[in-house]
Order: structure tokens, then sequence, then C-alpha cells
């Protein structure tokens, strides 16, 4: 371990990385990252791979085991055309949130990169996924790559038993209802391997359970059906209404074989998986930064990372965080590296330098000094929506600069309906935070009504927000997707 | 505790899977692509795999997802310079523009879906539709090499097949089952006996002990002798029986007419048809040797620079291209070695009266060497409207009709323009059988 005796000798100093500099710079970081910043962090562990499993991870959704499916080869294609033609870089890390936390660290980064990437994505993200408390409550780290491994096992028995085409028929409709198959509200149970075979198990065994309501249904000819009263028994029976799609046609789908319900379930789960990312996006990255770039420079202020390699680091770092302006040619769209990191290290400056406007704006936190865990509490305790409601400074949006515009209907203009001064501030704040919560800006389309023993069509009803439509063109084809999962009609409605 | 893992030597093309997958999934809208490009671009450069691009909407994964249009937004943008509150801004006049939607950056066509297909991919979609298994069957014919090959075990045979091994191994079954004294125990048993021949003190105790001990030994000797360590009913030899192979090399014989007549177009597509063919071949063969034989009124082995793209003047004698492919046989390639196949490509024209010639010489015995000889005549587009009875031609076209009644694996086609040429060629290789029933 170093100490300080050891300080101001150089970690490395050649461009090349080896895996022994790669340790002692590692150790190095972590020292930084549990002793100064009091980070709590998984096992790490670090894998080196070459640009094409990198581009091999990018495809299967960033994960190390995926199942087979032909939208995997299709994205690989796409990254590899992108990469071929210098269209874009490839990540220099992928990190995932498991336990132990794997980073990918790309082959041909040098030695400074890969002292950042470590610092980034070993010691920023895993904090992150550790602490904060939707991954916490809401994934489970130490399952997840069991959890993969017995999906990708799964379908690729089912591929055997039942054909590649029939799997990939049923995984294509899957696919297109994943974005409404989430549990926003309610929590998901914890994904685990064992527990998956075991109700993979009692689900084959009571196979024949999973149309029981037409053995019900001899009682309920008696009863008098289509009265309010009825209606409202039978949605209350099936937990009507219900926001996850594919979770309520594993259960009801009339038509559906225990292994098609097993593959819903696998698909669903996987992108429940994913959602707290979509919603930590901008902390999740403002950590790593704010995060790779405290220990880094410290590592330089205390002479262990030369003046060069400093600079490499550094342009890394600004070209991560560049955030071009709206009329700017490259500008496509709010850079979340550039917000998360800009407004992380402005909670250190009101903690620790505050202005007048801040002890207005923040009197919790202006000036306590305790910047260390000010953003150790925001990072647990948050999302993307609430951080920016509650910690986006008027001084963030003034160096940024931002401003906000509305549109309604066809017209053919943007109105400017705040901009970054003081009348504005909080409306600009408001929309970021909105702009930043994937619930408003995913379509919420729910199960409202089906009535099993007549004609079974599952009504959905999407509710717009604000007034936004639904994309036309795609809504045709998912719908042809549900129809063949539910196997009767399916309708939807504007509510 | 933190783990250092080096993964890049774990092997590679893992999302090979999923690229067969949706290779397969496009295949319909990547093989129209394939068609395509073969139709219009250099067959050359078919070896090394093609870009293709299909539309985009053939392999889109629909999702609910909200419209680009309509409805309240509120947009947060940066870098504001000169805007305040209440100011109206003009949307740009197509697509979402401010809203943060990006259009394509280097123009590429955003409804197309662009990649590149490996070469064994791509010659999988080019000979799809060719049939091949069949194909395969048809002309892999030449069966006239025998080489021996394993064939079980057999109980008589030539001491040089002896299977020690199986010999040895019925051998101790036997003398297991036979109870068969081991040497060991007799010699221990010899040994016995002389120590007590050698005790200087007898009694009638040890005598008594000593005659028993003999009449064992006797005992297993003959035991010994009567079950043999070695039986001939042990032995068993390597057994072989010959049975036919088919050559794994081809031959290919490009013959091509380079008179001045034959101008630039036509060599291009003779050319094209070669390529074609060695293809062809190459997928099915492990080696494939190419010969070019170009001819004018005397024909000469080239190598392919020259076959193609150097001219020379002189008559046009077709029967010099055959005399030599035949020389060419009989001095490199025997056919029982080696699978041959002869494209010729030629404008028809041919020297008086020595077309007949030529056909002597395929039907006496160049096609009994050959697996397939195919002719193609390139002709003008002017000409291709005119000439659609087979029957009439030229004369080296009657001639060679004539032979293309006797020999199945003789092929013919006239050829005007390069979109044909790949029909044609399955067509040469899809009559086979017919004319074969026939």
């Amino acid at each position: 371990m170093p100490d300080g005796s050891r300080d101001g000798t150089l970690l490395f100093d050649r461009n090349d990385w080896t895996f022994d500099s790669m340790h002692r710079t590692f150790d190095a970081i972590i020292d930084i990252a549990e002793k100064d910043l009091g980070l709590n962090l998984y096992p790490n562990q670090i894998e080196i791979i070459s640009s094409e499993q990198m581009l091999d991870t990018y495809s299967s959704v960033g994960m190390p085991l995926m199942y087979r499916h032909w939208s995997f080869g299709k994205h690989f294609i796409q990254h590899e055309h992108q990469y071929r033609k210098g269209m874009r870089g490839l990540a220099y890390e992928i990190v995932i949130n498991s336990n132990p936390c794997v980073s990918y660290c790309l082959e041909d980064n040098s030695m400074a990169l890969q002292a950042l990437v470590m610092a980034h994505a070993a010691c920023g993200h895993n904090h992150f996924f550790k602490n904060n408390h939707l991954f916490h409550q809401w994934t489970d780290a130490d399952g997840i790559l069991d959890y993969l491994d017995y999906a990708r096992g799964f379908i690729q028995k089912c591929e055997e038993q039942h054909g590649t085409a029939a799997v990939e028929k049923l995984l294509d409709a899957a696919h297109a209802l994943m974005s409404v198959s989430v549990f926003r509200h309610r929590r998901p149970p914890m994904l685990t391997e064992r527990a998956e075979r075991e109700r993979e198990r009692r689900r084959n065994e009571e196979a024949e359970h999973s149309v029981h309501y037409i053995w019900s249904a001899h009682e309920a000819a008696d009863r008098p059906g289509g009265t309010e009263q009825a209606v409202q028994e039978r949605k209350s029976r099936m937990r009507l209404p219900e926001e996850n799609l594919l979770y309520f046609i594993e259960s009801y789908a009339p038509k559906l074989q225990p292994w098609e319900r097993q593959i819903l379930r696998i698909v669903r789960n996987i992108g429940q998986y994913f959602y707290p990312q979509r919603q930590t996006k901008v902390m999740n990255e403002g950590c790593a930064c704010f995060v790779h770039y405290h220990i880094l420079s410290r590592l330089h202020q205390t002479g262990r990372i030369g003046d060069g390699a400093m600079l490499e680091i550094l342009h890394n770092h600004t070209s991560v965080l560049f955030q071009p302006g709206f009329d700017d040619p490259r500008y496509s769209g709010m850079n979340p590296y550039t917000i998360g990191y800009a407004m992380m290290t402005d909670i250190q400056r009101i903690c620790t330098d505050p202005t007048e406007e801040d002890r207005a704006w923040f009197p919790d936190i202006a000036g306590c000094k305790d910047w260390r865990n000010v953003l150790k509490d925001a990072w647990s305790g948050y999302r993307d929506e609430s951080f920016i409601q509650q910690f986006l400074s008027p001084k963030v949006m003034r160096d940024l600069r931002l401003f906000s515009l509305s549109e309604t209907g066809n017209e053919a203009f943007y109105r400017v309906s705040a901009i970054h001064d003081e009348a504005g501030y909080r409306e600009v704040r408001d929309a970021l935070a909105s702009a930043n919560n994937p619930s408003l800006s995913d379509p919420d389309i729910q199960v409202v009504d089906v009535d099993l023993l007549h004609d079974r069509v599952l009504h959905l009803q999407h509710r717009p927000t604000s007034g936004v439509p639904l994309a036309e063109d795609d809504v045709r084809r998912t719908l042809d997707h549900c129809r063949r999962l539910w196997g009767y009609d399916v309708s939807l409605t504007e509510g | 505790m933190t783990q250092f893992i080096d993964r890049r030597l774990n092997p590679k093309g893992r999302s090979l899977g999923n690229r067969s997958r949706f290779i397969r999934r496009a295949r319909a809208a990547i093989k129209k692509a394939v068609d395509d490009s073969v139709r219009s671009r250099n067959i050359v450069d078919v070896d090394q795999g093609e870009h293709v691009a299909i539309p985009a909407s053939d392999i889109h994964e629909p999702s609910f997802h909200n419209a680009d249009q309509g409805g309240h937004r509120d947009h947060v943008l940066p870098g504001n310079k000169t805007y305040r509150a209440g100011d109206r801004i003009d949307k740009p006049p197509q697509g979402g523009g401010a809203g943060g939607r990006e259009g394509a950056p280097d123009g590429e066509a955003e409804d197309e879906f662009l990649f590149a297909l490996s070469r064994d991919e791509f010659l999988d979609l080019f000979f799809e539709d060719l049939a091949l298994p069949d194909l395969v069957k048809r002309s892999l014919k030449s069966t006239d090499i025998m080489r021996p090959r394993r064939a079980g075990l057999s109980v008589t045979g030539a001491p040089a097949n002896l299977s020690v091994m199986r010999t040895m191994r019925n051998a101790i079954g036997r003398r297991v089952g036979l109870r068969r004294p081991a040497n060991r125990e007799v010699e221990d048993l010899r040994g016995h006996i002389a120590s007590l021949e050698a005790a200087p003190h007898k009694d009638t105790h040890d005598s008594d002990e000593l005659a028993k001990l003999r009449a064992r030994l006797d005992h297993l000797v003959a035991r010994q002798k009567r079950v043999p360590f070695l039986d001939p009913v042990d032995v068993r030899y390597r057994h072989f029986e010959m049975k036919p192979e088919p050559t794994a090399n081809a031959v290919m014989f490009c013959l091509m007419d380079v008179s001045a007549s034959m101008g630039q177009r036509e060599k291009d597509l003779a050319k094209r048809f070669f390529v074609l063919l060695h293809l062809f071949l190459k997928r099915r063969y492990e080696k494939v040797d190419l010969v070019f034989i170009r001819h004018t009124h005397q024909a000469s082995e080239v190598d392919e620079q020259t076959f193609f793209y150097s001219t020379e003047s002189g008559g046009t004698v077709v029967s010099s291209a055959l005399v030599e492919m035949q020389r060419v046989i009989s001095e490199r390639y025997p056919a029982g070695d080696w699978n041959i196949y002869a494209a010729q490509a030629s404008d028809g024209e041919n020297y008086s009266g020595d077309s007949a010639h030529c056909a002597e010489l395929l039907n006496g015995e160049i096609m009994n060497l050959c697996q397939y000889f195919a002719y193609v005549e390139i002709i003008g587009e002017a000409e291709a409207k005119i000439l659609t009875n087979p029957a009439s031609g030229t004369e080296l076209w009657r001639a060679y009709l004539g032979v293309s009644g006797k020999w199945p694996n003789f092929a013919l086609k006239r050829i005007a323009h390069r979109s044909e040429i790949y029909p044609v060629f399955r067509e040469l290789f899809s009559t086979a059988p017919e004319t074969s029933d026939a």
C-alpha cells in the first residue's frame, strides 16, 4: 500500500500499460477512493479486452453474457460500421452493476487512460451502483450474472426444443413490449438463479392451472356478466390496471406455453434491471467523473502522476465533458456527463465557498464544509429528476446558459419560456428535471381490462403526457406483436 | 480485493451466433442486395465480401414510443446567447430542429442499413439458389481413384497388417479364461524344489513334500503346454477395403479467342463468366488450378494478365486451343487425379472448316476427360434480338450444338449482356440433369 514515504514516486512513466503498472496505480487509486473520499465499493474485477470484444459487449446491451437474438447482431453491425468509419470511438470502458463489479478496459488505452478508466469505473460507477437507493432496492448485483447465464441457457434450450424460429418470434414480440413492461411503482422481486429454476419447475407442474378460469367458467356463467360490479370485481381480481404489459401477458395470456411465459419473464426482468440506469444517467456519470477527477488530481498533486500523463487525462476528461451550444453543429442534446459533473463540483463549491445566493438557495449545505458527505448523501438518496430538483443551482444554469423552450401542437415557432435569470431559474430547473425523468418521456400504457370468459380482447389504454401522441407507424407494428403474444385481439385507446 | 483478468485471448467472434441470426432474419433483403451487386459490380471483387445496403424498415424493431411532433413539450438547451423569456423562435423548416434531433451527419441515408458481408456469407447467398447439393452429387462422379480404407478386423491377412494389440488382448482373455499357469508361478515352484533338494538333511517329511511339489510342477508345465501363450485363434489382422474416393483437386481450363474480333466488351463478359466458374469450383474443391489458353490461329498457354489484357492479332482457329488443352492435360493433369472443367468463350467466329475438327476433338477425347465443358458465345446486343433460335448460328455454334446432343456434360449458351451472365451460369448447371435424363 502506498504511504507518505512513497509519495512523489511516479506510478508509471511509460505510455504503455503493463499489469504491473495497472496494479500499482489501482492500489493508489483505491487508497484515495477509500481513505480520502470514503467510498463504499464492491470488490473490483478489472478485465482487459480487445476492441472487437468491446463491440461484442456493446451490442449485447453492455452485458457480458446475453441470450442470442438477431437484434444484437444488428446492433453489433451498426456499432462496427460506425466504428470502422471513424464516426465514433469506442468507449474506453464498460462497467457492470454486479458484485464483484466488472469493469472492461480496452487494451488500446494508454496507461494514463487506464488510470482514468479505473478511477472512473471501478471507483465512481462502482460506488454509485453499490450505494444509490434505486440500484440497491431494484436490482440484485449479486445475482445478475448468474441470472443472465441462466437466461442464456434457458433460451438456448428452448431454441433446441421448439426451434429457433419460434423463439425468435417470441423474443421479437417481447422486445417490442420491453419498454412498457417495467414496474415503475411497485418493486419487483429480486432475481436469483435458483428462485428462477424453482419457479420454472412449479410453473411446469401447474401448467394446467394457467387456464384455471376456464374451469371456473361454469360458475361464472350463472353470475350476471357485464354489470358495473362484475367488471370491478374482475378487474380487482386481476389487479387491473396493470402498467407492466409483459407481466400481465405472462400471467394471463390464455394460449402461451410455459416456456413462452418463462421467456417473457426473462425479457422483462432484464428490462427491469436496466430501469434504474435510465433514471440515473446524469448522476451516475456525474459521480464517476467527479470521482475520477478528484482522485487523479490528488495523485497528480502528490507527484505520483507525471505532468504529461495528467495532460492526457485532462484532455480526455474535458472532451467527455464537452457540451456544445444548441446552435453548434455538433449539438446532439444535453450531455449527461456535463450536467452531472457541473452540479457535483458546484455542490463542493457551495459547501466550501458559498455565495449569498447559495446561502439563500441551499441553506442546509451552504458553507457546511463537509462536501464529501453531502455528495454521498446525494449519490445514495436521489435519482436524476429529484437530484436536479434539489441541487441544480443558479450558478450552474448561468454557466451552461440554460434556457427552456416550449412548443404546443403544430405551431411554427418555439416560445422561450424561461432563461437563466432570477425569474426563470425555477422554471428551467423544473423543465430539466422532467426532461430527465424517463417515466415522463416513456409513454404511459396500461392494461385496463380484459374479459377472459367472453371476447378476451386485451384493452390497453394510452394516457398521453401533455398531449404528446404515440408514433403511429410503430404503434401498429407493436400492436401486432402484442396480439401475437396475447393470442386474441388487442385494442389501444387514448385515455 | 481486486482482480485483473486478461480477456484478450478469449475466443473471438462471440457474437457470430447473433450475426448469423441477423443474416437469416434479413435474408430476403440481403439476398436481393447481393443479387443486385452481382449484376452491377465487378465479379472479380466478389471474393472480398461485399458491402450491402438493405432497407432499414425490414429490420426495424418497433416499440411504443412518443411521436416527434405534437402535444405540448418543453426542451432545455444550453448555450443561450441572446434570447429572453417570451421570445419566439421559428422552427427550422424540417424535422425536430432545436428539439435536439440530429440529421444524418454524413449524408448517408437513414432508411438504409449498411454493412459488410464476409466472403463466406456472400458466397453462401450468392450460390444459394444454385441448388448446390444436387450439383455436387452430379458432378462428383469421378470415382476413378480407389484408396484402402480401414474396415474393422479379420482373422486372416498379411503379417504386415497384424494387429498386435487386438491379438494380445484376445490371448490374455483366453489365458485367463483357461487358467494357464503363470510363468512366475512355475519359476517359484522350481526354485522351491531346488532349495529343498539342496538342503543337507532330508527326512521323510521332506521327501514327501518334494515328491508332491514335483508332481505339481509337472502338472503346471503340462497345462502350460496345453494352453499356449499365443494361439492361432487369438490372431487378428487389420482389414482394409478398397473404396472409391472423389478427387479433391480440380483444374479449370479457360479457353478464349483473343483475335481482333474480340473487343474489350467481349473479353469483359468472358472474364465474368470465368470468374464465376472459378468461384464456384473454389468452393467445392480443396485446390483449383487455373490454366489459361488463348488462341488466335495458334494457341498458347499464358498467365492470367496476358490472357485478359494483352492483345494479339491473327486469324481464328478454335481447334488449336483444344489441341493445346489436350497437351496440357496429358502433361500435367492426368484425368484420374484431377477433375477437369473447361470453359470456353468466343464470339463464334472460326476458320472455315475448323469447326468440324473441333467437334471431332471434343467427341473423340476431350469430353471423356472433362467433368464439364461450358461454351459461351458472346454476341452483340443487336444480334441477340435476331438470334433467338438456338438451332441457328455460326458454324462453330452448330458444330457445338451437335456435341452437346451427345454429351450431357457439355453446355453452350449465348450471352449478350453482363446481367445475363449469372442467370446463364445458373442455367448451364441446372440444364445438365435434364439432358442427362433425356
